[in-house]
């Protein structure tokens, strides 16, 4: 069993050319291992509600800080686009738009329609409070 | 779709069984269509779910605890968090699965890694669940 581990495995990243359906493939494992760290995020901010105002105070210290945020924004971006490409997998499980061009097109309306709801999510917080 | 084997071999096990029984369980892994829908409706539920949840706190008007527990507390809310805390942690689980079994090779280490995950998975589901509920039941 020690041994399968050694085997020789083909080369991927470090010889294939990024291209953007690769890009976006790979972009959708990120989001999705990125939005798995959001829920520990929100399990601290949710337990933090639960023990009362001085831990909640520091939770949300840290979330207003400007890294917070930057966190914030991103999981932000990696719910919708990780959420987008999901819907795009699953019209591909229906069979549609499987061509290449259909799949080219599909990846830059779909991370089109992640890059807006983000805006707009944020444009909807800085207009809140 | 042709029939299996037992059945063109005059089996008289393969005779009596349905189809459907014959076909279930065929091929080398046995099983994988549960996963698959699961994974299908994992993700079909998470689109509402998580654009609420998105929604909801950035519609926040502030970010005080009074303000926070009162939108847990409210029933509705309740029930949607909860809903987007176990379907998601199910959804999660399932995804690290196949980013574990992509990456891992050495057999022990991915079992070590696979099984952990589900148990930390669920560990973080039921304490969300369980500071969601202290916080709409607690006051």
């Amino acid at each position: 069993m020690a041994q399968v581990g050694k085997r020789p495995l083909s080369p991927h990243l470090s010889v294939y050319r990024l291209y953007f359906t690769m890009v976006m493939s790979g972009l959708h494992r990120i989001t999705g291992l990125g939005l798995v760290f959001g829920v520990l995020l929100l399990a601290w901010w949710l337990l933090a509600a639960a023990a009362g105002p001085d831990h909640f105070a520091v939770v949300q210290g840290l979330l207003g800080s400007w890294f917070g945020k930057l966190c914030l924004f991103g999981w932000t971006f990696s719910l919708f686009y990780h959420m987008s490409n999901g819907v795009r997998h699953m019209l591909w499980d229906m069979g549609v738009a499987m061509d290449i061009e259909g799949i080219k097109t599909g990846g830059v309306v779909m991370a089109a329609v992640a890059g807006t709801l983000t805006i707009a999510t944020w444009a909807i917080v800085i207009a809140v409070g | 779709m042709t029939m299996s084997h037992a059945r063109q071999q005059g089996d008289l096990k393969g005779f009596l069984r349905a189809p459907l029984a014959i076909a279930r369980g065929y091929g080398s892994a046995k099983t994988g269509t549960e996963h698959w829908w699961a994974q299908r409706m994992t993700s079909i539920a998470l689109v509402p779910l998580g654009v609420w949840f998105a929604l909801s706190v950035a519609l926040m008007p502030s970010a005080d605890l009074a303000v926070v527990k009162a939108w847990i507390g409210n029933p509705c809310n309740t029930a949607l968090l909860l809903l987007f805390i176990g379907v998601g942690c199910h959804h999660a689980s399932a995804g690290l699965d196949i980013i574990m079994e992509d990456y891992i090779h050495c057999e022990s280490a991915k079992l070590i890694c696979v099984i952990g995950q589900r148990m930390l998975l669920l560990l973080l589901a039921v304490t969300c669940m369980a500071a969601v509920l202290k916080v709409a039941f607690g006051g």
